[in-house]
């Protein structure tokens, strides 16, 4: 697959897209050179123009505002629990535990706003939950020491079978409830015919949590423990950094963020399910690891994986239009393109040491 | 370290037999099989009475059916424990399960004819290597390329579904072939057939990696894998060999599932299963952090979780929300694991009584995970992620260290 996709990138000089093209490959290539660990995320950027030259070129009708806008609407809680995968697997850890969390909030919150709840104190709760399941697995790590995944995956099976308590039925919000204002698409640019370029209130939401997780991350002390504590958990105790602490903060912001997109996600769908989100964990790790975060932790970039969302989403797209994959190879080829990046790093790891 | 105190004149066999018994970390299991068909037998008092069929002669009865709902979930347990011995983890063994599920469905789909038994081995024969492939890949990834082992195996987990319904193009693949069928719902001597199947597998697993050094050498690799290979022990042919192992028995697990319905449902044959065959292999007593292993616990461990699930269905809860009741479970023996908690037990055991920390451990220590108090039970001590200064930052780690060293020395 990503030999398919990388391949069209040269041999697209014909194109409009071609000059910007060739000059970010130089960019990228200077970059790289530099700093190799940002490969990975340069070959994400490159995986993606190609993706989208590739579709525009064998499908039609990619470069377009309705397309373009559709991808963010779509991918948009993808985005929020790539950006919550980022903070954990930066510190080493990892958490498989964001779909189970998404299943059982989005049920709880559905169930609670038909009951007749205010529906900012239904949010609130289905953020609460979000953020008691990531304690509880943070404890978990931080006090008790048992393994990231383990915790992770007890939370992913706890979670899947509080929600089945609750209900086993797909759960329908309300079609006047407010949550639903979320969802609702937002004309910016009234295109020709339905070629709108159309933002949800959803997509904002996630917006902010990439740029507010960017500053965290970057510009933050927090941030830098994060990353000092996945570069090794030792010295970052020794130099005095609050790396305890921090670990257990990773895990809150990860189940806070999968509260959100679970908001997002049942607010454009109006439906919650128990088995809703399964299988969204890889997702969210093959996000953030195709864009080019390290599994060991240390290195890695938020913004990064908002372009291995995108990838994913891009993937689904052409797919679709494509026709001729059927839709059970999705998990295949997700898994075959995490495994490909999971080899790049190891790859990437050998040349810088 | 496990000899037992000599203080008491020659205890009797039976009194020296129990206390052995007490003390083996899958002693809390049995425990709990017996607390489970108790609350069975307070709601309904002929819960544990087992009837003999007139028409065939065979047994029949709850604790029949839990033996022969037992038998999927003790073929992964003991996979799963040679895996967790090696330090790794196998997320994939659900879904194997569901692969050769739906080969050896579609295979006798199209092979037809619903009698033959040479139809049903090649099925079996089919589904089987599939499964060893999908666990050479995960043993190829985890020692050949060096990823970490849960990467590379949730790539499988979740891939091997997408495979599944590549297999049988999403649909749910239903053959009729008797042979087949007779594997898990037959009888030889009353018993189901099953149960006898998965019962000589686990008895034959143990025997191999107990009676040769073959068990010892996972439990090297799972200590220190370069000190193993210092030792002239080749971890990388002998993590291969232990992932296809886990990979062909989950096969097997699979085998036997489907064909007690002879259907195999793409998203639903096996799902859930890695928690089983973790929580099996921790209630046996087995570190998750490696190094040590109990096949006998792991089939405690598998039938605690068989007579769970029975229980849950019998007491009327939803059989989707059994996932819950696990997920408490295997955080509670987590817990029980942790040095934390354990320095709690002991710190008190050392203010408590005369005698230092260790000595006090070793002598008989009430958490599952004890086994004997060789220090076995050190989560994360030897993997890189956690391997962080918590031992220095909790209040009883001078006996501690002192117990990881004298593993170190043992090892």
């Amino acid at each position: 697959m990503s030999a398919a996709t990388t391949m069209p990138a040269p041999t697209a000089p014909d194109s409009v897209a071609a000059t910007p093209v060739v000059t970010l490959l130089k960019r990228l290539q200077r970059l790289v050179t530099i700093n190799p660990s940002t490969l990975p995320t340069a070959a994400a950027i490159v995986i993606f123009v190609g993706m989208i030259i590739f579709g525009e070129i064998a499908y039609g009708r990619i470069v377009q505002y309705s397309t373009l806008s559709n991808l963010l609407i779509n991918n948009a809680h993808l985005i929020v629990i790539a950006v919550a995968m980022t903070f954990v697997i930066l510190t080493g850890g990892i958490d498989l535990s964001v779909g189970s969390v998404i299943a059982l909030s989005s049920v709880a919150g559905v169930m609670l706003a038909n009951s007749g709840l205010p529906a900012v104190l239904v949010v609130v709760i289905m953020l609460a939950i979000g953020a008691a399941m990531g304690l509880f697995s943070g404890v978990l790590v931080r006090y008790f020491n048992v393994q990231p995944f383990i915790a992770t995956l007890s939370m992913m099976f706890l979670g899947r079978g509080l929600a089945s308590l609750l209900s086993t039925e797909p759960e329908r919000l309300a079609d006047d409830s407010p949550i639903r204002a979320l969802g609702t698409q937002i004309k910016i640019i009234d295109g020709p015919k339905v070629n709108d370029l159309v933002v949800t209130p959803g997509v904002l939401i996630a917006v902010v949590v990439v740029l507010v997780a960017f500053f965290l991350l970057h510009r933050t002390r927090t941030g830098r423990t994060v990353y000092a504590i996945g570069g090794s958990e030792n010295s970052a105790v020794l130099m005095g950094l609050p790396a305890p602490r921090t670990k257990l903060l990773v895990y809150v912001v990860s189940g806070t963020l999968s509260g959100v997109a679970a908001v997002i996600y049942t607010a454009r769908l109006g439906i919650a399910q128990n088995i809703t989100g399964s299988g969204w964990e890889m997702d969210a790790i093959a996000a953030t690891v195709i864009g080019g975060t390290l599994l060991s932790g240390g290195f890695g970039y938020v913004l990064g994986s908002v372009i291995g969302a995108l990838v994913l989403g891009l993937m689904n797209v052409l797919i679709t239009r494509d026709g001729g994959i059927r839709p059970e190879m999705t998990t295949i080829i997700t898994g075959g393109i995490l495994l490909a990046f999971v080899l790049l790093q190891r790859v990437v790891i050998r040349k810088r040491e | 370290m496990s000899a037992p105190s000599p203080a008491a004149p020659a205890p009797s066999p039976v009194v020296v037999w129990l206390r052995d018994l007490i003390r083996k970390p899958f002693f809390w299991g049995i425990v709990a099989i017996v607390a489970l068909l108790l609350l069975n037998v307070v709601k309904d008092p002929a819960y544990l009475a087992i009837t003999v069929n007139p028409a065939n002669g065979n047994l029949v009865g709850n604790l029949i059916d839990i033996m022969r709902s037992s038998a999927p979930v003790l073929m992964i347990a003991v996979g799963m424990s040679l895996v967790i011995a090696t330090g790794g983890i196998d997320l994939s063994v659900g879904s194997v399960m569901a692969v050769a599920g739906a080969v050896s469905m579609e295979f006798l789909k199209y092979a037809g004819d619903s009698a033959s038994i040479g139809v049903a081995f090649s099925a079996l024969g089919l589904a089987l290597l599939v499964s060893a492939a999908v666990g050479a890949f995960n043993g190829f990834l985890v020692a050949y390329v060096g990823l970490q082992p849960f990467i590379s195996t949730l790539v499988m987990m979740l891939a091997g579904r997408g495979l599944a319904k590549v297999i049988t193009s999403g649909q749910n693949t239903a053959a009729s072939n008797e042979p087949f069928r007779w594997i898990a719902n037959g009888y030889v001597l009353g018993l189901p057939v099953v149960f006898l199947l998965a019962l000589v597998l686990v008895i034959a697993a143990g025997l191999v990696v107990r009676r040769s050094a073959l068990g010892l050498m996972i439990e090297a690799i799972g200590i220190n894998p370069r000190a193993s290979r210092m030792a002239g022990i080749q971890p990388k042919g002998l993590l291969l060999t232990v992932y296809i192992l886990s990979g062909l028995l989950a096969g097997v697990a699979g085998i036997f599932s489907v064909a007690t319905v002879m259907t195999v449902d793409v998203t639903r044959t096996g799902s859930q299963m890695e928690l089983d065959a973790i929580l099996a292999v921790v209630i046996g007593g087995t570190s998750l952090a490696g190094g040590k292993f109990s096949v006998g616990g792991a089939a405690i461990g598998a039938l605690l979780i068989a007579t769970l699930d029975k229980t849950v269905l019998f007491l009327g809860v939803s059989s989707s929300a059994t996932p819950a009741f696990k997920a408490i479970v295997i955080v509670v023996l987590c817990l029980l694991q942790s040095q934390r908690v354990r320095s709690w037990f002991t710190s008190r055991r050392a203010s408590g009584g005369p005698g230092g920390g260790a000595g006090t451990r070793s002598a008989g220590d009430p958490p599952p995970s004890g086994g004997g108090g060789d220090g076995g039970a050190d989560p994360g001590a030897h993997t890189v992620s956690s391997g962080d200064g918590a031992a220095a930052s909790s209040p009883g780690g001078a006996g501690l260290a002192s117990d990881v060293e004298a593993k170190e020395v043992a090892a």
